[in-house]
C-alpha cells in the first residue's frame, strides 16, 4: 500500500460497468459509475432491491470482477489483477462483515478471528496475539473457545467483526451488517464500526438498506437501477 | 370411491418419482453404486453355483466306486466282476484319472481314460453322432470331447491332441474321432475321454505290476431310491479284502470335491453379502441426507395435516422406488456380465448361467436395502416437531 | 498457498457422524475384504515356503508336480543314498529319508466331511531333516510298529488324530502316540508314520520322494547336473524351498487374482459412497466456501480441503477396515491345495506390505471419491457462493 496524501482518494472508480449473461440475454447490473473515497471514509451504499449496491461493494471487495472500467484501490487497479493475486490482494487489504456473519461453524469465536491471519506468514504465536488483541476491542475475549451456535446474533456479528480487523486491512467492507439483528444490538454494532473508524481510521464501504443504519455513515451514496443517483451528506456527520 | 383411490396413488407415484429424481446426480450415483453392488452380488452367486455344477450334472441311476483309503488309490480291475453280481447293479463302467497337460497347465481340462462301450451308455446325456461314435470305438488311439472343449481350443475330428503326462509319464498322442453335445444344459461338455485299454497296455509294457487298476468304477443302478442300500451292499462285498471300497451317489461324489473348496466357497458367499451391506450403508447415507434437507417440507405436511405416517411412506417410498430400479438394472447387467465370465473362464466352469433364484435373490436383496436404508430416517422424520422443522432453513 | 486450517477438514467430517460414519463403515468392508484376501493369500505362501529347509533337496520322478504323482524306485534311491556331499548326522549317518505319501480320505471333527489327508512314512532322520518339528505331546512313533504322530492342524481337525485315539486305514489301526508342531508350515496338516510300515499297508514298493541335506549347500547344482546326466536315473532334484514355493503358487495365485477383482468391484460402492458424501458436504458448506475465498484462499486449497476430507474419511474406514482384518490372525482356515491335492491348515498373515498396500487402497478410494467434488467446490465463483449462503 502506497503512502497516501489526504487528498489522494483510497478509491477511485472510473466508468466501473458490470453486466451478465443469463441464458441468451446481457443483462447490465451496473453502468458507468464513477467514484472516490478518501481514506477513512465511512460510506453508505443504499437504494432498492435490485439496483446494484451489493454488485458495486463486491467489486470494491475483489470478488468479483467488472465487465469494464477501472477501480484503483491505493494506487493498484484491481480490475486487472489476476484471480490468485486478487486473492492475495484481498487478504493483506479487505476485511468482510456479511448480514448472517458467516463464521465457521466448526471453528470457536477464536479461531474465526485467527483464520485471515493463517494468510500470512506470522508464527502461532504472534497469531495468538493478534487475534487475542482483535477480540478484545470487540469486548469478546471471554468468549473465545465459543462455538458460534454457543453465541447470540450480536455477539457472533462482533466476532466477524474481530475477524475483519485482525490482519489490519486498509478497507472494511460491510454488507447489510445489521440486516440481522434486532434494533438495540444493532445499533451496538454500528457503533464498534463507528469507533473503528474515528479511532481507527478504518475506511468503511457499508451496504444497507436502513436508513438508520446509514445515518451512522459520514455519506450515503444512492444507487438506482445501477447507475448513481445522488450523494447526500447526512445531518450527523 | 374406487377412481379417486387411484389418482391418490398415482399422485403419490408422481410424487415420489419427482422427489427421487429432484437430486438428480446424488440419485444417479446410488443407482450406480446399487447396479455394480447387485450385479457383483448376482455374479459371485452364480460362480458359487457354477462350483456345484458337478453335482447338478449327476445322475441318480449312477454310483461311484472308489477306494476307502483315497481317491488316489486304486482298485483291481477284477472288481469289475463281482461288483456285477452284486445285487441291485444294472451296468457297471470304470475310468482312470489321467491329469494330463496340454500344451500348458494353464489349458486344465479333465481327461479320462474309459471303458467306451459301458462308459457311453451310462452317460447318455453324451450325445455323438452314429459315425462318430463307431470311428471312436474303432480306434484305440481315439478319444471324444466335449463341444465346449473343442470350441476352445478349436478342434475338430480328425486332429491329433497331445498330451504330456504327469501321473503316467510321456508323451500321450490321441485321434479325436467325435465331439459330443450336452443333453442339457448342465450337462458336461468340457472332458477328454479316451480308451482305458490303450492307457493299460502301455502301463503294463513300462510299469508291469501297475497294470489291471482303475481309478474308479461307475455304477448303474435302476433302483435310485435303494442308492444307499446298494452301495453298502457293494462296500461289503470287499470289506476286509486287500483294497476296500467306498461307494456314493455321483453327487455325493462330486459334492465331495465341492467341498474341498469349502473354505473359499464359504468365503465367496460370505464376501457376496458383505457388498450388500456396503451398499445399504451407501443407501442409508443417501437417504439421510435427504430426510436432513426435506426436514422443512416434512413439517410443512405435518402442519397441513398429513399424519406422520404419510412422511414415512414419502421416505421408504422413495427409497424403494430408487431401490428396485437399480435392482433391475442391476439384473440386466448381471446377464451379460455372467456371459463374459463363463466364456473368459471357459472349461474351469463347465456349466455357468444365472439362476431364476439368484434373480429372486438379487431383487429382494434391493428391496431390503431399499426398507433398511429408509427405515431410521423415516423413523426420525416421523417423529419431527412441526415447529422445529419450520425453523430449520435447510 | 496457504492451506485451510486441518481442524476445520477433522472437524467437519465429526459434526456430521453420522454419514461420516456410514461412509467410512463402507470402505472399512470393502477395505476388510482387500486386506483379507492378501493375508489369505501371505499365509499361504508363507506356510508353504517356511516347509522347505534351505540346504534340503527333494527328488522326485521327473515330471511329478507333486509327492502324490511321484514314484522313485528302491534301486533309484540307493543310488542317492550313495550320493557324495550329503551330509551326516551326530553318529555319522546320511542325513537321507525315503518317504512314501500318499492321501488318505478323512472324517473331520464336527462336520464330518471327508477331506484328503497327507500321509507320510518317515523316520527318525527324516525328523533330524525337519529341525522346525518340535513334538508337544506325546513322543515319536517307534519304527516297526503301527504306532503314528499328528501334526498338530490334524490333531485338532480330524476324528480320531488327537493323542492317544486310533485311526484305522489301509485295514490296520493305527495308534496315536504323539502331536507335533511344525511351527505354522505344511507339515502341520500331515500324518507321519513308519516308512516301511507305510509302504506294506499300502502295497507299495516305491517311494514317493527321497529328502536329504546337502553338506554344502553351494555344491547344489553340480550334484544335480550329475544325477541328470546319469541315464540310469529317473529323478530331478529341486531345492526343498523352491519345491514347497512351487505348491503354492496355484492356490495363492487364484486367492488373490479372486481378491482382488472382488475388491475392485466392491470398491466402486464405497468410491460412489463417498462421492455422494462429499457432493453433499460441498452444497451444505457452499456459503463457507464463500467466505473462504472472500478471505483470501485461493482455489487449490479449496480443493485440497476437500480432498483432504475425502481422504481422512477413507484412512479412518481403512484402518477400521485394517484392524477387522487383523483379528483374522486368530482364525485357523484350511483348504485344500488344488496342486497336492491335500488339506492345508494356514493362518491369515498380515505383514507390514499388505498393511500399507492397504490403506494406500483406501486412500485411493478416498481420493478418487473425494476429487470430483472437491473439483466443483474449487471452480464455484464467490459471489455465487455468498448469495446461495
Amino acid at each position: 500500500m502506497t503512502a497516501n496524501a489526504l487528498d489522494l482518494p483510497l478509491i477511485r472508480i472510473r466508468e466501473l460497468s458490470k453486466s451478465y449473461q443469463r441464458g441468451g440475454q446481457h443483462i447490465p447490473v451496473l453502468l458507468d459509475i464513477q467514484l472516490d473515497v478518501m481514506a477513512g471514509d465511512f460510506i453508505a451504499l443504499m437504494g432498492p432491491s435490485g439496483s446494484g449496491k451489493s454488485t458495486l461493494l463486491n467489486l470494491i471487495a475483489g470478488i468479483d470482477q467488472p465487465s469494464s472500467g477501472r477501480i484503483e484501490i491505493g494506487g493498484i487497479d484491481i480490475a486487472s489483477l489476476s484471480e490468485g493475486q486478487l486473492a492475495d490482494w484481498r487478504a493483506r487489504n479487505v476485511g468482510f462483515i456479511f448480514q448472517f456473519y458467516n463464521l465457521l461453524p466448526v471453528l470457536t469465536a477464536f479461531e474465526n478471528v485467527e483464520l485471515p491471519l493463517l494468510l500470512t506468514d506470522l508464527s502461532a504465536r504472534q497469531r495468538r496475539v493478534h487475534a487475542q488483541a482483535a477480540l478484545e476491542m470487540v469486548k469478546l475475549d471471554d468468549r473465545m473457545d465459543h462455538y458460534p451456535n454457543e453465541l447470540s446474533g450480536g455477539q457472533q456479528q462482533r466476532v466477524a467483526i474481530a475477524r475483519a480487523l485482525v490482519s489490519d486491512p486498509t478497507l472494511i467492507v460491510a454488507d447489510e451488517p445489521t440486516g440481522d439483528l434486532d434494533r438495540h444490538t444493532g445499533q451496538e454494532v454500528l457503533s464498534l464500526l463507528d469507533e473503528l473508524n474515528r479511532n481507527l481510521g478504518k475506511t468503511i464501504v457499508m451496504v444497507t438498506h436502513d436508513p438508520k443504519a446509514a445515518e451512522r455513515a459520514h455519506r450515503m451514496v444512492h444507487l438506482d437501477k445501477g447507475v448513481l443517483v445522488d450523494e447526500v451528506q447526512p445531518l450527523g456527520g | 370411491m374406487r377412481c379417486n383411490r387411484w389418482a391418490a396413488d398415482m399422485f403419490i407415484f408422481k410424487l415420489l418419482l419427482k422427489n427421487a429424481f429432484r437430486h438428480k446426480l446424488r440419485t444417479a450415483l446410488t443407482l450406480f453404486g446399487l447396479v455394480v453392488a447387485l450385479a457383483a452380488f448376482g455374479l459371485l452367486r452364480t460362480i458359487v453355483g457354477a462350483w456345484y455344477a458337478g453335482v447338478e450334472g449327476s445322475s441318480s441311476t449312477r454310483l461311484v466306486t472308489r477306494s476307502a483309503i483315497s481317491l488316489t488309490f486304486p482298485l483291481p480291475l477284477n472288481y469289475a466282476q463281482r461288483i456285477k453280481g452284486v445285487d441291485g447293479v444294472a451296468a457297471i463302467s470304470w475310468s482312470n484319472w489321467f491329469g494330463g497337460v496340454y500344451i500348458t497347465e494353464r489349458n486344465f481340462f479333465p481327461q479320462f481314460a474309459v471303458e467306451p462301450v459301458s462308459y457311453l451308455a451310462l452317460y447318455p446325456e453324451y450325445r455323438l453322432t452314429a459315425d462318430e461314435r463307431l470311428a471312436f470305438l474303432r480306434d484305440r488311439q481315439g478319444a471324444i470331447v466335449g463341444r465346449k472343449l473343442a470350441d476352445k481350443f478349436g478342434w475338430k475330428v480328425g486332429d491329433q491332441i497331445p498330451l504330456r503326462g504327469t501321473i503316467y509319464p510321456g508323451t500321450w498322442t490321441f485321434n479325436l474321432r467325435g465331439i459330443w453335445d450336452g443333453a442339457e444344459a448342465k450337462t458336461d461338455e468340457s472332458q477328454l475321454l479316451f480308451h482305458w485299454d490303450y492307457l493299460n497296455e502301455s502301463i503294463r509294457k513300462r510299469f508291469g505290476n501297475r497294470a489291471d487298476y482303475v481309478g474308479v468304477y461307475i455304477v448303474g443302478i435302476n433302483e435310485p431310491q435303494n442308492a444307499a442300500l446298494i452301495s453298502q451292499r457293494l462296500d461289503a462285498e470287499f470289506k476286509n479284502s486287500r483294497a476296500e471300497t467306498l461307494t456314493e451317489t455321483e453327487s455325493a461324489f462330486q459334492l465331495s470335491f465341492v467341498s474341498m473348496s469349502e473354505a473359499i466357497l464359504v468365503a465367496i458367499e460370505a464376501v457376496s453379502y458383505i457388498i450388500v451391506v456396503i451398499i445399504m450403508a451407501v443407501m442409508a447415507n443417501t437417504m439421510t441426507m435427504t430426510a436432513r434437507e426435506r426436514l422443512a417440507e416434512y413439517a410443512t405436511l405435518k402442519a397441513l395435516g398429513f399424519a406422520p405416517s404419510f412422511v414415512v411412506k414419502l421416505l421408504f417410498g422413495e427409497s424403494l422406488l430408487i431401490a428396485l430400479l437399480g435392482g433391475l438394472a442391476g439384473l440386466a447387467l448381471t446377464l451379460p456380465l455372467a456371459a463374459a465370465f463363463g466364456s473368459a473362464a471357459g472349461t474351469l466352469f463347465p456349466a455357468f448361467h444365472v439362476t431364476p433364484l439368484t434373480m429372486a435373490l438379487q431383487l429382494l436383496a434391493a428391496l431390503i436395502v431399499g426398507a433398511v436404508a429408509a427405515a431410521w430416517p423415516a423413523w426420525k422424520m416421523s417423529r419431527i416437531d412441526i415447529v422445529q422443522g419450520l425453523r430449520h432453513v435447510a | 498457498m496457504k492451506f485451510i486450517p486441518a481442524s476445520y477438514i477433522a472437524r467437519n467430517l465429526w459434526v456430521r457422524r453420522v454419514t461420516t460414519l456410514l461412509t467410512a463403515g463402507g470402505m472399512a468392508l470393502v477395505v476388510y475384504v482387500f486386506a483379507t484376501v492378501l493375508m489369505m493369500s501371505e499365509g499361504i505362501r508363507a506356510t508353504l515356503v517356511a516347509t522347505g529347509q534351505p540346504d534340503n533337496v527333494i527328488a522326485l520322478r521327473k515330471g511329478a508336480g507333486a509327492e502324490i504323482n511321484s514314484a522313485v524306485e528302491r534301486a533309484q534311491a540307493a543310488i542317492l543314498e550313495s550320493l557324495p556331499g550329503i551330509a551326516t548326522d551326530a553318529a555319522g549317518r546320511p542325513l537321507i529319508s525315503k518317504e512314501p505319501v500318499v492321501l488318505n480320505n478323512l472324517p473331520k471333527r464336527g462336520s464330518g466331511k471327508p477331506s484328503n489327508v497327507t500321509v507320510r512314512g518317515t523316520t527318525e532322520r527324516g525328523l533330524q531333516l525337519r529341525p522346525q518339528v518340535q513334538m508337544v505331546e506325546g513322543r515319536m512313533f517307534r519304527p516297526g510298529t503301527s504306532e503314528i504322530i499328528t501334526g498338530r492342524a490334524i490333531a485338532r481337525g480330524f476324528q480320531g488324530a488327537g493323542l492317544g485315539e486310533t485311526l484305522r486305514f489301509a485295514g490296520r489301526d493305527w495308534t496315536v502316540v504323539g502331536v507335533f508342531d511344525a511351527g505354522r508350515t505344511g507339515f502341520d496338516s500331515e500324518i507321519w508314520g513308519d516308512a516301511e510300515q507305510m509302504l506294506q499297508a499300502f502295497r507299495r514298493n516305491a517311494f514317493s520322494s527321497v529328502v536329504f541335506r546337502l553338506a554344502d549347500a553351494s555344491q547344489f547344482e553340480a550334484i544335480k547336473a550329475a544325477l541328470e546326466a546319469d541315464p540310469r536315473m529317473t529323478v530331478e532334484l529341486k531345492p526343498e524351498t523352491q519345491f514347497y514355493a512351487e505348491q503354492s503358487e496355484a492356490l495363492a495365485k487364484f486367492i488373490s487374482i479372486l481378491g482382488t477383482a472382488l475388491s475392485v468391484i466392491f470398491s466402486i460402492g464405497a468410491i460412489v459412497g463417498a462421492m455422494i458424501t462429499m457432493f453433499a458436504a460441498v452444497a451444505s458448506r457452499v456459503g463457507e466456501i464463500g467466505t473462504l475465498r472472500a478471505l483470501g484462499f485461493r482455489r487449490g486449497a479449496v480443493l485440497l480441503a476437500f480432498l483432504g476430507e475425502s481422504l481422512l474419511l477413507s484412512l479412518v474406514g481403512g484402518l477400521l477396515g485394517l484392524a477387522a482384518a487383523s483379528l483374522m490372525q486368530t482364525v485357523n482356515i484350511s483348504t485344500t491345495n488344488f496342486q497336492t491335492f491335500s488339506e492345508l491348515a494356514f493362518q491369515f498373515k498380515l505383514t507390514p506390505t499388505i498393511a500399507w498396500q492397504t490403506i494406500a487402497f483406501a486412500l485411493f478410494m478416498g481420493l478418487v471419491g473425494g476429487f470430483i467434488p472437491a473439483w466443483g467446490a474449487a471452480r464455484l465463483k464467490i459471489v455465487d457462493c455468498l448469495r446461495a449462503a
